[in-house]
């Protein structure tokens, strides 16, 4: 994937960089302001807890095609401390950091397809999707 | 970017210009709570206009501010929150509990006028005269 765009995360500046090039990308594939909105707030989240847990790592945008279908794909990688229990983090209001407990859940709620591997000690990479359908 | 804090009257208003980070959300907390005591403020105004997106984060440090600034005896009302922004909020599960909210700058001033109307009938006001 040769269009991929890639936006280190190690600052707060970085999360609005990442969100605006996430919500630029959507416009361009067509998606309604509504769901860049959405991927824009998706993006924060995910990018804001690569800062809170890992410091560092990057965010990675690209564009997929699938039948009628194309999807903007979020991909948040970190060499981080890693998750010890996926299926916790994932639930509403749990969250190691004192913060509100809803980086991933409410990114989860705002996409159409969230996956989530981690492995402590080597880091976490989180992979969203937002999907539309074309009409042409 | 520093967010500007304009004085009008009894109220301040912060008009949000473009996308912020976290520090200068946080920077625009700590400004508008000691310019509250600085001015003697009985009403803040923040205007989100021109956000196109509400995270945890900012919509948590705009809890904050109202709720500090009522702590300090003053009034917040958050103006102008965009549909698409209300419906991503929805989505994350974000709410403003606690908080006022109005259409626009101009719901918001009127809103605050009320406010301050009530607490006058009621004499709980700081009121001054002269």
């Amino acid at each position: 994937m040769a269009d991929d765009l890639l936006i280190p995360i190690a600052a707060d500046v970085d999360v609005v960089t990442a969100r605006q090039r996430g919500r630029d990308l959507a416009a361009e594939a067509g998606f309604s302001s509504g769901d860049q909105t959405v991927i824009a707030a998706a993006i924060s989240e995910i990018a804001r807890n690569i800062l809170m847990y890992a410091k560092r790592g990057e965010v990675a945008l690209s564009l997929v095609t699938n039948g009628d279908r194309q999807g903007v794909v979020i991909v948040a990688r970190d060499q981080g401390p890693g998750i010890r229990d996926v299926s916790r983090a994932l639930e509403d209001g749990y969250s190691t950091s004192g913060g509100l407990g809803l980086g991933l859940p409410g990114a989860r709620r705002l996409m159409d397809d969230f996956d989530v591997s981690s492995s402590v000690g080597k880091g976490t990479t989180v992979t969203m999707k937002k999907w539309r359908r074309m009409n042409a | 970017m520093e967010v500007p804090i304009l004085k009008q009257g009894h109220y301040l208003i912060a008009s949000i210009q473009s996308a912020l980070t976290d520090a200068d959300l946080s920077q625009l907390r700590e400004a508008l709570i000691e310019r509250v005591g600085r001015f003697r403020a009985r009403g803040v105004i923040v205007d989100v206009t021109a956000l196109d997106v509400m995270d945890s984060f900012a919509v948590r440090t705009l809890r904050d501010i109202a709720h500090m600034a009522r702590l300090r005896g003053s009034e917040t009302v958050i103006v102008g929150i965009q549909p698409e922004v209300a419906f991503a909020m929805v989505q994350l599960g974000l709410t403003l509990k606690g908080v006022s909210t109005a259409l626009d700058l101009e719901e918001g001033l009127a809103f605050l006028d009320r406010q301050m109307q009530l607490r006058i009938e009621r004499g709980s006001g700081r009121i001054e005269r002269g």
